[in-house]
C-alpha cells in the first residue's frame, strides 16, 4: 500500500501475443527500479501502459495510493509521468529548442519569445551538462545527441515518475555518464525511476532493485542488487548460463577482401585508408560523432564522396553506388533502425526479403513467394525473432526483434564478401547477442570480411580481430586484438589527448 | 518566429504533482484479442462492407438501378477512372501524387483526334497519343525523382501546361474525328462487355499482379513505407518512381484515347476534376496517402462506389450542380476514413 508507484497483476494481450501476464512490482520515491528481460519480454509494453498508450486488459496501476486509468498520453503526462521511449519521438526538422518546448509553447497570442526560449534552453542544457546547440535541427545531430535531447525533454518536465526505455542504447560512454549523473540527481530529489536496459553493468550501477521478465511473466524480483551476481541475472533472463558472451576463437585470415583508399566526404573530411581481409572481423570504435557511420555510408555508396575509391578483391574498378555495392557482395546494415532500417507497415517477411529477393525472383520480375517464405522462416528461427508469424507488420515487433529482422535482411544475402554492420547489437538482449556473435563468426569462417561499428567497447574488444579507432572524422589508430585493451583503445578514440607513440602504431 | 512583447513564459508548464490531480475516469473496458481481431477485420474490409450495403440499399431504393443494362452502363461510366486509378494506386503507394492525369486525358484525346484526321491512320493516332502520355509521365517522374521537386508542385505544373497544350493544339475547339472505325473502340461490345470496361478489367488484372507478385510492386510499397530504408536496402528508388509516373502517363493517355472514341471527338475540356475523382476512388479504396499501403481490390471497390453514387444520382435525376457536392462529400469521407485508420494504428 505504501508504495508510490505500483503495478498490480497487469495483463496485456495483442493478437497472437501475450505481451504481459499478471505482472506486479512497485517503485518508491528516491528509487531506481530496473526492468530486465529478453527481447519481446514485455518491458516496453509495460511502459506504454504507464504512458497511457496501451490500455491493459487487466490489473491496476496505482500511483500514490490511488488507482489510475491512463487512457491517453495526456492523462499520464498530467499525472506527472515522463517516459523516454525506446523508439524516439522527436520532430527531426525542428530545432533542439523547439523539440524541448514542443507542446509547452504558450499559444494564447500565437507568438513565441524566441530570445527567451533560446536562453532557457541553453541554460537548462548547460545545467544538465549537455553540450548541444539549442538551434541545431535534430536531423543534423547524431543519434546519441538526439537521444540526449529526448532525455532532457523528459527531465525538464519535472515529472515525479520518470521511465527510461533503453536510453543508453545509442549513447556514447561519455553521454551515458552524463545521463547517469542526471539519474542520480533525480533520485536524490525523490523521483521514482524505472530503468530498462540490456546492459547489466548499468543495472548494477544505477538500480536499487530490479524485476526480470520472461515471455510476459515476472520470473524474479530483486530488492538488493548487492546480493546478486551478474550471472544470476543472466540466468534469470535467458534461462540458461552464458559463460563468455563473446566466446571468441582465433580464425585463419585470408587475403585482402576490400581496400578503401583516401575516402572522404562531407562528414569525413580527412581521407581514410584501410583494408580488411577475408575472414576478418574488423571493429571500428569511436565516440558517437566520430564519423564511423558516415565513413561506412561512404564506402557503401550511400553518400556523396569527395575523394577516394573502394575496391573489392576479384571485382574490377571502384564501387560507387549502393546497387553496385550490393551486387558485388558489399552490404551495410545501418545504424538507425527506425529511420534507415525498417519499412514499418510491411511484414517481417517483406522486411527480411527486400534485398535478397533478387536471388529468387522469376523472370527478373516476379517474386518467388515460397522461397521468400523459406528465407523468412529460416531467419526467424535462427535469430529467434519473436513474432506471431512472418506476416506480422514489423512495427509491432519489440525493438530488439526489429533489429534482428534487419540483421536477417543482410545475413540472407548470398555471395556476401564484405558485411558492414553498424551497431549490430543495439537493443539486443544478452542471450541474443551471444547468438549474433556466433553468426558473425560463422560468416567470417566462410571467408566473409566483417566490419563492425560499435560504441560498446567491451563488444569491440571481445569480438574483433583488429580494431580501428576514429575521432572527429579521422582514423586515429589501429590495434591488433592482442595489443588492444580498454585503455589504449579509448586513448586513441578520445579527442583531447594526442595518441601516445607507445599506444598508437601507424595511422593508416 | 517573431519577437513580441507578449508575456509568454517559455518554460514548460509544470502542473505535475501526482497527488494534486484527481484520479481519472472509470476504466474503459480492455479489449480482448478476439475483439481486436474483429476490429482489425472490420477496418481492413470496412470499405467492402460499405460497398455491399450501399449496393443493396440502392438496389432497393433506386428504380432501374439493379439491372444488367444499368450495371453495364455504370461500369462503362467509370471505366476511365478505373483504369487510371490502377496506376494512381502505385503513385500514392509510393507516397507520391499526380494531379496531371485529367489534363493528360484531354490532351491525349485531342492529339489522337488530330493525328487521325490529318493522317487517316488510327494506329498513328493511338501510337502518337500514347507516346505523348509517356513523355508527360517521364517528365513528371524525372522532375520528382531526380530534381526532387515535390510531386504536388511538379504535377500541378504539368497539369496546367498539358491542359494548355490541349487548348493550343485544338484552338479551344472540340476536334471531331473523321474516321468512324475509331469509334468502335469506345462504343462496341466484345464478349458482351463494352470494350472500355474490358480495358479496365485488363488494367485491374495487370496492375493487381504487378502490385502483389512483382518486385516492382513490392518495391513501390517499400518506397512508400520508408524511402530511406528502401534506398539503403538497394531498391532503385529513383528508377522505380520514374517508372511509376511513366506507366501512369501511358495508361492515362490510353484512357484519354478511349474517352475520345466514346465521345467521338477530342475535347480539350475533357477530364476536368478527373484527377480528384481518381484519387478519391483510391483513398476510398484504402490506399494510404501516407504511402506504403494499397490493395487492388480496395481500389476497384472505391471506383465502383464512386460510380454507383454517380449513377444513382443520375437515375434519381439529381441536378448536376448537387452532384459536385456529393462527390466532394465522398472525397471528404474517404480522407476522413484514411485519417481515422491511421490514428487507430499509431495508438
Ligand atoms: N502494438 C502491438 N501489436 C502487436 N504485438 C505487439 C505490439 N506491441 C508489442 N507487441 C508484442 O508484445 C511483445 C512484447 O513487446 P515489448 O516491446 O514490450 O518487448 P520488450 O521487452 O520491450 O523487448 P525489447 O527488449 O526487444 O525492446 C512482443 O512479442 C511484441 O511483438
Ligand atoms: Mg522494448
Amino acid at each position: 500500500m505504501s508504495h508510490f508507484l505500483e503495478f498490480r497483476s497487469i495483463t496485456k494481450t495483442f493478437p497472437g501475443v501475450k505481451a504481459l501476464s499478471d505482472v506486479s512490482f512497485a517503485v518508491d520515491r528516491g528509487q531506481v527500479h530496473g526492468l530486465l528481460g529478453e527481447n519481446g519480454a514485455g518491458k516496453s509494453t509495460l511502459l506504454k501502459i504507464l504512458g497511457g498508450e496501451y490500455i491493459p486488459d487487466g490489473g491496476q496501476v496505482m500511483l500514490d495510493g490511488t488507482e489510475r486509468h491512463f487512457t491517453r498520453s495526456r492523462d499520464s503526462i498530467d499525472a506527472g509521468i515522463a517516459i523516454i521511449h525506446q523508439e524516439l519521438q522527436y520532430v527531426p526538422e525542428l530545432t533542439v529548442m523547439e523539440n524541448l518546448l514542443l507542446g509547452h509553447l504558450p499559444t494564447r497570442f500565437g507568438f513565441v519569445r524566441r530570445g527567451e526560449a533560446i536562453r532557457w534552453t541553453r541554460d537548462n542544457l548547460q545545467r544538465l551538462g549537455v553540450d548541444i546547440d539549442p538551434l541545431a535541427r535534430l536531423i543534423d545531430l547524431s543519434i546519441g545527441q538526439r537521444q540526449m535531447v529526448e532525455i532532457c525533454k523528459a527531465v525538464l518536465r519535472d515529472a515525479t515518475v520518470i521511465a527510461l526505455d533503453e536510453p543508453t542504447s545509442s549513447l556514447s560512454h561519455r553521454e551515458s555518464e552524463i545521463l547517469f549523473r542526471m539519474i542520480r540527481d533525480l533520485k536524490a530529489r525523490g523521483k521514482a525511476l524505472i530503468y530498462i536496459s540490456h546492459r547489466l553493468e548499468e543495472i548494477f550501477e544505477l538500480c536499487d532493485g530490479c524485476t526480470i521478465f520472461r515471455d510476459g511473466r515476472k520470473v524474479a524480483e530483486h530488492h538488493d542488487l548487492s546480493q546478486i551476481t551478474r550471472d544470476q541475472l543472466v540466468q534469470g533472463m535467458v534461462g540458461r548460463e552464458i559463460k563468455d558472451i563473446f566466446d571468441y576463437k582465433p580464425r585463419a585470415l585470408g587475403e585482402v577482401a576490400m581496400t578503401v583508399q583516401n575516402l572522404s566526404g562531407k562528414k569525413v573530411p580527412t581521407p581514410a585508408t584501410f583494408s580488411v581481409r577475408k575472414g576478418e572481423i574488423l571493429g571500428f570504435f569511436g565516440l558517437v560523432g566520430a564519423g564511423r557511420s558516415e565513413l561506412m555510408r561512404l564506402i557503401y555508396g550511400a553518400d556523396v564522396r569527395a575523394t577516394g575509391t573502394v575496391e573489392l578483391d576479384g571485382i574490377k574498378g571502384n564501387i560507387t553506388s549502393i546497387s553496385q555495392a550490393i551486387h558485388s557482395g558489399l552490404v551495410l546494415c545501418p545504424e538507425d533502425r527506425k529511420q534507415e532500417g525498417i519499412v514499418p507497415g510491411r511484414s517481417v517477411s517483406e522486411n527480411i526479403n527486400i534485398s535478397c529477393r533478387r536471388h529468387y525472383r522469376r523472370a527478373h520480375f516476379f517474386v518467388n513467394d515460397s522461397a521468400e517464405a523459406g528465407t523468412a522462416e529460416g531467419y526467424i528461427k535462427l535469430l529467434r525473432i519473436k513474432t506471431p508469424s512472418r506476416h506480422q507488420e514489423i512495427r509491432f515487433l519489440s525493438g530488439g526483434n526489429q533489429q534482428k529482422a534487419i540483421l536477417a535482411r543482410w545475413l540472407a544475402e548470398q555471395d556476401l564478401r564484405v558485411l558492414i554492420i553498424d551497431e549490430p547489437t543495439r537493443g539486443i538482449d544478452v542471450g541474443a547477442k551471444n547468438e549474433i556473435y556466433q553468426v558473425l563468426y560463422g560468416l567470417a569462417e566462410k571467408g566473409v570480411a566483417v566490419i563492425m561499428v560499435s560504441s560498446e567497447l567491451p563488444e569491440v574488444l571481445g569480438v574483433s580481430d583488429r580494431i580501428i579507432t576514429m575521432c572527429q572524422g579521422r582514423i586515429t589508430g589501429e590495434l591488433n586484438r592482442t595489443d588492444a585493451n580498454e585503455r589504449n583503445v579509448l586513448t586513441l578514440a578520445l579527442p583531447v589527448s594526442a595518441p601516445t607513440p607507445a599506444a598508437a602504431p601507424v595511422t593508416a | 518566429m517573431q519577437t513580441t512583447p507578449t508575456q509568454v513564459q517559455p518554460l514548460p508548464a509544470e502542473p505535475t504533482s501526482a497527488s494534486a490531480n484527481p484520479p481519472s475516469a472509470p476504466p474503459p473496458p480492455g479489449r480482448s484479442a478476439g475483439q481486436q481481431k474483429l476490429i482489425k477485420f472490420a477496418s481492413d474490409y470496412s470499405i467492402i462492407l460499405i460497398f455491399l450495403v450501399l449496393f443493396v440499399v440502392l438496389s432497393f431504393n433506386v428504380e432501374y438501378f439493379f439491372s444488367f443494362t444499368n450495371m453495364k452502363g455504370l461500369a462503362l461510366s467509370v471505366s476511365q477512372i478505373g483504369m487510371v486509378a490502377c496506376t494512381m494506386m502505385f503513385c500514392l503507394a509510393s507516397r507520391d501524387f499526380d494531379l496531371s492525369v485529367g489534363s493528360t486525358i484531354a490532351f491525349a484525346g485531342v492529339l489522337c483526334a488530330m493525328i487521325i484526321n490529318s493522317t487517316g491512320s488510327i494506329v498513328l493516332g493511338v501510337g502518337g497519343s500514347l507516346l505523348a502520355g509517356a513523355a508527360i509521365g517521364l517528365f513528371n517522374g524525372f522532375t520528382i525523382a531526380k530534381l526532387r521537386i515535390n510531386a504536388l508542385i511538379a504535377t500541378l505544373v504539368t497539369m496546367g501546361a498539358v491542359r494548355g497544350l490541349g487548348f493550343i493544339a485544338s484552338h479551344g475547339q472540340a476536334v471531331g474525328i473523321s474516321n468512324e472505325a475509331f469509334f468502335n473502340l469506345g462504343n462496341n461490345d466484345l464478349f458482351g462487355m463494352p470494350i472500355p470496361v474490358l480495358f479496365w478489367i485488363g488494367c485491374v488484372v495487370v496492375f493487381g499482379v504487378m502490385l502483389n507478385k512483382t518486385v516492382y510492386g513490392r518495391n513501390t510499397l517499400a518506397i512508400g513505407g520508408n524511402p530511406d530504408a528502401a534506398r539503403l536496402a538497394g531498391v532503385a528508388v529513383d528508377r522505380t518512381r520514374i517508372y511509376i509516373f511513366l506507366i501512369q502517363g501511358v495508361v492515362t493517355a490510353l484512357a484519354g484515347i478511349i474517352l475520345a472514341s466514346r465521345i467521338t471527338s477530342g475535347q480539350p475540356n475533357a477530364g476536368q476534376g478527373f484527377e480528384l475523382d481518381v484519387i478519391a476512388a483510391c483513398v476510398l479504396g484504402g490506399v494510404s496517402l501516407a504511402g506504403g499501403r494499397a490493395t487492388i481490390s480496395g481500389v476497384v471497390v472505391g471506383v465502383l462506389i464512386m460510380g454507383m453514387v454517380q449513377n444513382a444520382m443520375n437515375l434519381k435525376n439529381i441536378d448536376a450542380f448537387y452532384q459536385y457536392e456529393v462527390r466532394a462529400a465522398i472525397l471528404f469521407v474517404a480522407v476522413l476514413i484514411d485519417q481515422l485508420k491511421n490514428r487507430g494504428k499509431t495508438s
